[in-house]
């Protein structure tokens, strides 16, 4: 039993991290169309300038929120100088999709340039050797930090949709675009900040996913596939499902690596996906696609 | 453009004597290629005939019939890891390739299955799934991957004393004349008007009588032939196979490859072809610079010219059709 808490509580940890990614790519998913193959590389750029202001002697919270800002900058920027173009000149859903993929490879190299292929170690003020005893259970200060964080974020992210007229606007948005425009809501200011939030949520789990894994130019992408998974599983178009995929996700894949296989722990979130999508196509928590002919 | 007076003439490859000509000198040119090129170049040669032929296929899929697959380095692993399965146990090479393409294709006919419900993001997701579980699983089991010495394929034995690599070149440079043809036949025939249907209006297309399921599973097919193919020749090139060759790198080469070259384009997916391969050989020792290139094309393609090296390439011929005068 104290095993299985165990395991129940890092898949928590881990599923948290997810659950910020599927944010991330929901609200993006939510507002333009568009799945955001771009995801992990800005949450790598974001967490490399944290890194190298960590490491220079910057304090951490200062780092974090230069990252964040810096995250949501590369997003902002490539949804003027990049989507809006390619929507101007009338590129179709594959044609955005293939945009992101191009800011990907872009973003990739030059990560590469600046911070090297080498994996580095991320000094984090937070350490997973440092644990407490709760009952049975052993918590890491690490895993505390996340949970915290991951729930902050969401928090934040709650509040900012569902509370405040921007919120409002965003849903407004992400309903019924040309509508939207009729009632007066600046609707490339309203994407363009969604784009912006997403890259924030992104570049989060990566300043906390640096310290479970070594940092180098590539360690988001398993990440971004768990993401993914996770926002399949939750509905590409619920907010809540991505946050409830992450955890089951999260959690499935800590229980299945302890008591399954170890080796196929990665291939789970790739079996779920279309397992998901064979079953229920528009997710736990997402509504039924309906088109009009 | 001229006038197409009759089916004949649309379907007829070069229409002006000009073209033919210069069509088949090109054609001849590339043939001697090995006499008059720098041995480094006749290998990235052999690489852009190989590679052509998985992009081609994968742009029957995008262009032609509007389905998206990430999944591309998944059905090049299947093929390679066929092909050399089968030439280690002695099989004979054009059998061997066959019985890749058609492992591939099999495998792509039953990922096609997913695709008769699923649209554009879901489809990509379970693709990417595909690709990503077919590495791992290449990556985890032993008997299949050849454990951690990998898997060592003989190599050619080419005929009357010429050298291997120039053996290589050609036989890839007819192998590509093949499946180039056959691409172009496909594309204008009944099959692959099909699919242009199909990716334009699924809906009007099956109201017109096409079947959609047929069609979709057959373009799921075709295209993973083609990448099975591709991925055998690239097995035979290499001579060593390893996992780490088919990760989701290689899938994402395909893709700029065809967002390059031209969606819905066959002599576009050559150039996509040649783009990848030659552009990597230029930069030298500039890697990082490979990537943030690729980008750029693929930012610059979508935002400034859709129809990409083919697009130009057609602009050019209509050019230099009036030149003088104008």
């Amino acid at each position: 039993m104290a095993r299985f808490l165990q395991y129940l509580l890092s898949g928590l940890s881990a599923g948290s991290l997810y659950s910020l990614v599927a944010l991330g790519l929901v609200l993006i998913y939510r507002s333009t169309r568009v799945l955001n193959f771009a995801h992990a590389d800005m949450a790598t750029v974001g967490t490399f300038i944290a890194f190298s202001m960590v490491t220079s002697g910057m304090p951490f919270w200062l780092s974090l929120l230069a990252a964040i800002v810096a995250g949501a900058t590369v997003a902002v920027i490539f949804y003027f100088g990049a989507l809006v173009p390619a929507q101007r000149k009338g590129a179709n859903h594959l044609g955005q999709v293939i945009l992101t993929l191009g800011l990907a490879l872009i973003l990739q190299g030059l990560t590469v340039y600046q911070w090297g292929a080498e994996p580095d170690r991320f000094p984090f003020p937070l350490s997973d050797t440092k644990v407490w005893q709760v009952g049975p259970v052993f918590v890491s200060e690490l895993a505390v930090g996340t949970l915290a964080a991951a729930a902050f974020a969401s928090l934040v992210l709650y509040l900012v949709t569902q509370k405040t007229r921007l919120g409002l606007a965003m849903r407004a948005t992400s309903e019924n675009l040309q509508a939207a425009q009729t009632l007066g809501i600046p609707t490339r200011a309203v994407l363009a900040f969604a784009w912006g939030v997403a890259a924030a949520l992104a570049v989060v789990a990566g300043v906390f996913l640096a310290p479970v894994l070594m940092l180098d130019p590539f360690f988001m992408l398993d990440a971004m596939f768990k993401g993914l998974a996770a926002a399949v599983l939750g509905g590409l178009n619920s907010l809540p499902g991505a946050v409830l995929g992450g955890l089951i996700l999260g959690v499935a894949e800590s229980l299945g690596g302890a008591y399954v296989s170890l080796e196929f722990k990665t291939s789970l979130a790739f079996i779920l996906i279309v397992v998901v999508l064979l079953a229920r196509p528009e997710g736990l928590l997402g509504k039924e696609f309906q088109e009009r002919v | 453009m001229d006038l197409v007076e009759n089916y004949r003439e649309e379907l007829r490859f070069a229409r002006k004597p000009l073209g033919r000509s210069l069509l088949v000198l090109l054609l001849l040119a590339l043939a001697v290629l090995p006499w008059w090129c720098p041995s480094g170049w006749l290998a990235r040669a052999s690489m852009v005939c190989l590679l052509a032929i998985g992009v081609i296929g994968q742009n029957l899929l995008i262009g032609y019939s509007g389905l998206i697959s990430f999944g591309q380095a998944g059905f090049l692993a299947i093929g390679a890891y066929a092909f050399g399965h089968l030439r280690i146990a002695g099989v004979p090479f054009p059998v061997a390739l066959l019985a890749a393409g058609v492992a591939a294709g099999l495998a792509g006919y039953l990922v096609g299955f997913p695709s008769l419900r699923l649209k554009g993001p879901y489809l990509a997701i379970a693709t990417l799934g595909f690709g990503t579980a077919t590495y791992q699983i290449f990556a985890n089991v032993e008997w299949l991957s050849g454990g951690r010495a990998g898997l060592s394929i003989p190599p050619l034995q080419p005929p009357f004393g010429i050298a291997r690599d120039t053996w290589v070149y050609l036989l890839y440079y007819v192998i590509f004349l093949v499946f180039t043809g056959a691409a172009y036949n496909l594309v204008s025939s009944y099959v692959g008007r099909a699919l242009v249907a199909v990716r334009d209006s699924d809906i009007a297309a099956e109201s017109m009588g096409v079947n959609l399921s047929r069609t979709k599973l057959l373009a799921f097919f075709i295209s993973s032939f083609y990448t099975g193919v591709s991925g055998a020749l690239m097995a035979q090139y290499l001579g060593h196979l390893e996992p780490q060759a088919f990760n989701i790198s290689e899938s994402m080469n395909f893709f700029v490859a065809v967002i390059v070259g031209g969606l819905a384009s066959i002599e576009g997916s050559i150039f996509g072809a040649a783009f990848v391969v030659l552009v990597p050989a230029l930069l030298g020792s500039l890697r990082w610079a490979v990537p943030v290139l690729f980008g750029t094309a693929i930012l610059s393609v979508l935002i400034f010219e859709p129809l990409g090296l083919a697009g130009m390439w057609l602009k050019t011929r209509l050019y230099f059709r009036l030149w003088p005068f104008r």
